[in-house]
């Protein structure tokens, strides 16, 4: 595992490469890619037992499934600077001819994406599939999913939460961003969420809550926490409490930045509170 | 030679001989029974329809391979397309409309754009569904799922050939939608055919007309071929089990030689079989066409014969387009 301010210093640049690449095309989401940087750091560096090259199939390796696509400019930094695919081509974001479209997919052959997403709601059933797929293969690995909390004001999601709790999918870790922003607004004035911890007990999962969803060390002990969970018959759900634009101050604490570019000088103030760490794309 | 071509008729329809009525969909699950007991790979869901899919032989056979995931159908197209990531096959069960308008996002995204290796088995498609009326016949499917990318269709016309289907789609890598019905009808096609994907397969050679048929109606077609023999004019009928990709080879060749075609299926004519014959010839050999499919229209209770009488999707109706193109042809 890298020392805490390596990873500290890869959250920082992620948050440069967010910035710079919905800048560029002056398109894209920011504002959730920010709040869930600390999560795919920890998650892709320090939780995750996966393998160098990437394959589909992803046997005997955790595999992570990203639900709500539209934080594809995080999704893109992490897979790139893992080592999946070129830092450089960070550049081609919403491009056209690009393997980083707007939103995920595995149509143009990206390494570390299995599925299409952007569509919300989908994600859980993909990612219970994967889980089953893992345990007929007697694989143990874990499949871990990131959802959206506004996503979930889509069905299905209830639909596969019912299932992975009926069929016991202990395999799985679900993790909610829990922001309580949505595009229109906060999610308690859109569309109320209630309690999300009693919503997924009451349906069979075993609950936890990281408090501070941007603090790195906080996000590994939560999800070790949650990895000693599965094997025990539930799937693992972790509610996630984030801040939208969490490391750029006028994007923190709102709807605002939700799918919005910043302008040249709204960068420049964003990169200046994210200096340069390992090396810009 | 009226009488010649008559014989020639009645002596190729001894070819095609019903060997007892059966439903199309115990074709699949006799398919799937198979495939339960020769590749592993293999695995199936069902959305609380196991009787009606036939599905219960593989689901006591391979219980760890089998997913009951309720009435919840879009899970269940996301479960399918999470399953094939690890090296499964999974073959989706439920009826055509829920196979299909009710889950569209989820195939779109989660399986067609995301090149996912599922085989969605729908039954019940169609009117000949029957009493349960317009809710459960969906008469757009065939549509809804040629315009998917990527998307094979497939819509089989006996037990037989619905079963050598289900095989088949087994070895194909690529998502496949694979359409059958609820009643019992004639099984003609030989048993243990080979079934080629998007090959198309002559059934009668004629010359005045040609008849393209998919599903249900390719048996009507025959009796149509028959009665029509009878009056001298001579039908050549292909089965079109593969909707896409379509065998315009053997479409335009047929054509080419008849001057004229009837499509014929049980889907509405906006979307259907028709349609995509109709691209084929307008852009290779433009040529008068009668299509027999519901005229964009929702269906409703009765029995399948009544309502394929009442919708026009029967031999007589085949007949009388026959007879109305040929008054185009040139």
């Amino acid at each position: 595992m890298p020392d805490i301010q390596e990873l500290q210093d890869l959250v920082i640049q992620v948050r440069r490469d967010i910035l710079r690449m919905v800048h560029k095309v002056n398109s894209g989401h920011p504002g959730g890619s920010l709040g869930c940087t600390e999560f795919f750091v920890a998650l892709y560096h320090v939780l995750m037992n996966r393998h160098e090259t990437f394959t589909m199939d992803g046997i005997d390796e955790d595999i992570f499934f990203l639900s709500n696509g539209h934080i594809s400019p995080v999704y893109y930094s992490i897979l790139a600077r893992a080592g999946y695919f070129p830092v450089d081509e960070l550049n081609t974001f919403r491009l056209l001819n690009s393997r980083l479209q707007g939103h995920p997919t595995t149509h143009e052959g990206l390494p570390g994406v299995r599925i299409a997403s952007g569509s919300l709601g989908q994600g859980m059933s993909v990612a219970i599939g994967a889980a089953l797929s893992k345990k007929l293969n007697n694989d143990t690995s874990i499949v871990y999913s990131l959802h959206g909390d506004g996503e979930l004001q889509e069905g299905q999601n209830w639909e596969a939460i019912m299932f992975a709790a009926g069929k016991k999918v202990d395999n799985l870790i679900a993790t909610i961003d829990r922001n309580g922003q949505q595009i229109d607004g906060a999610t308690q004035d859109v569309m109320p969420l209630g309690d999300l911890r009693e919503k997924f007990e009451v349906f069979g999962w075993d609950v936890l809550e990281i408090e501070e969803g941007n603090d790195l060390e906080a996000i590994i002990k939560g999800m070790q926490e949650a990895k000693t969970r599965t094997g025990k018959g539930k799937p693992v759900c972790v509610i996630m409490h984030t801040v939208m634009g969490n490391g750029v101050d006028f994007m923190m604490h709102t709807h605002a930045w939700h799918g919005k570019a910043p302008n040249d000088e709204q960068l420049e103030i964003g990169l200046a509170q994210n200096k340069e760490t390992i090396g810009d794309y | 030679m009226e009488t010649i071509k008559t014989e020639q008729v009645q002596e190729t329809m001894k070819k095609y001989t019903d060997q007892g009525k059966q439903d199309t969909r115990s074709g699949f699950g006799a398919g799937l029974t198979e495939l339960g007991r020769t590749n592993p790979k293999v695995v199936a869901l069902c959305a609380d329809l196991i009787g009606s899919l036939k599905m219960q032989t593989f689901q006591e056979e391979n219980p760890e391979r089998f997913f009951q995931v309720g009435v919840a159908e879009a899970n269940m197209m996301g479960i399918a397309a999470g399953l094939t990531i690890g090296g499964f096959i999974p073959f989706t069960g439920t009826f055509a409309n829920f196979s299909t308008g009710r889950v569209y996002d989820q195939i779109r995204q989660s399986i067609a754009y995301s090149h996912k290796n599922v085989k969605i088995c729908a039954s019940h498609a169609g009117i000949t569904l029957g009493e349960d009326g317009a809710t459960h016949q969906i008469l757009e499917d065939i549509g809804l799922m040629k315009m998917l990318p990527g998307m094979t269709v497939i819509n089989t016309c006996d037990f037989n050939q619905t079963k050598a289907a289900t095989l088949a789609i087994a070895d194909h890598n690529g998502p496949v939608y694979l359409r059958f019905g609820r009643p019992k009808v004639p099984n003609f096609t030989e048993a243990d055919q080979d079934f080629q994907i998007g090959k198309a397969v002559t059934l009668l050679e004629g010359n005045d007309v040609t008849i393209a048929a998919t599903g249900h109606l390719v048996w009507e077609a025959l009796l149509a071929a028959e009665n029509l023999g009878n009056l001298g004019i001579s039908a050549e009928v292909i089965n079109i089990h593969t909707i896409k990709p379509l065998d315009e080879e053997t479409l335009v060749r047929s054509v080419q030689k008849t001057g004229c075609i009837v499509s014929a299926e049980e889907h509405n004519y906006l979307g259907g079989l028709g349609e995509s014959i109709a691209r084929t010839l307008a852009s290779h050999h433009p040529s008068p066409q009668a299509f027999v499919a519901t005229q964009d229209t929702f269906g409703e209770s009765g029995t399948p014969a009544q309502l394929m009488e009442k919708y026009g999707l029967n031999n007589k109706a085949i007949e009388a387009a026959v007879v109305q193109v040929l008054k185009r042809k040139k």
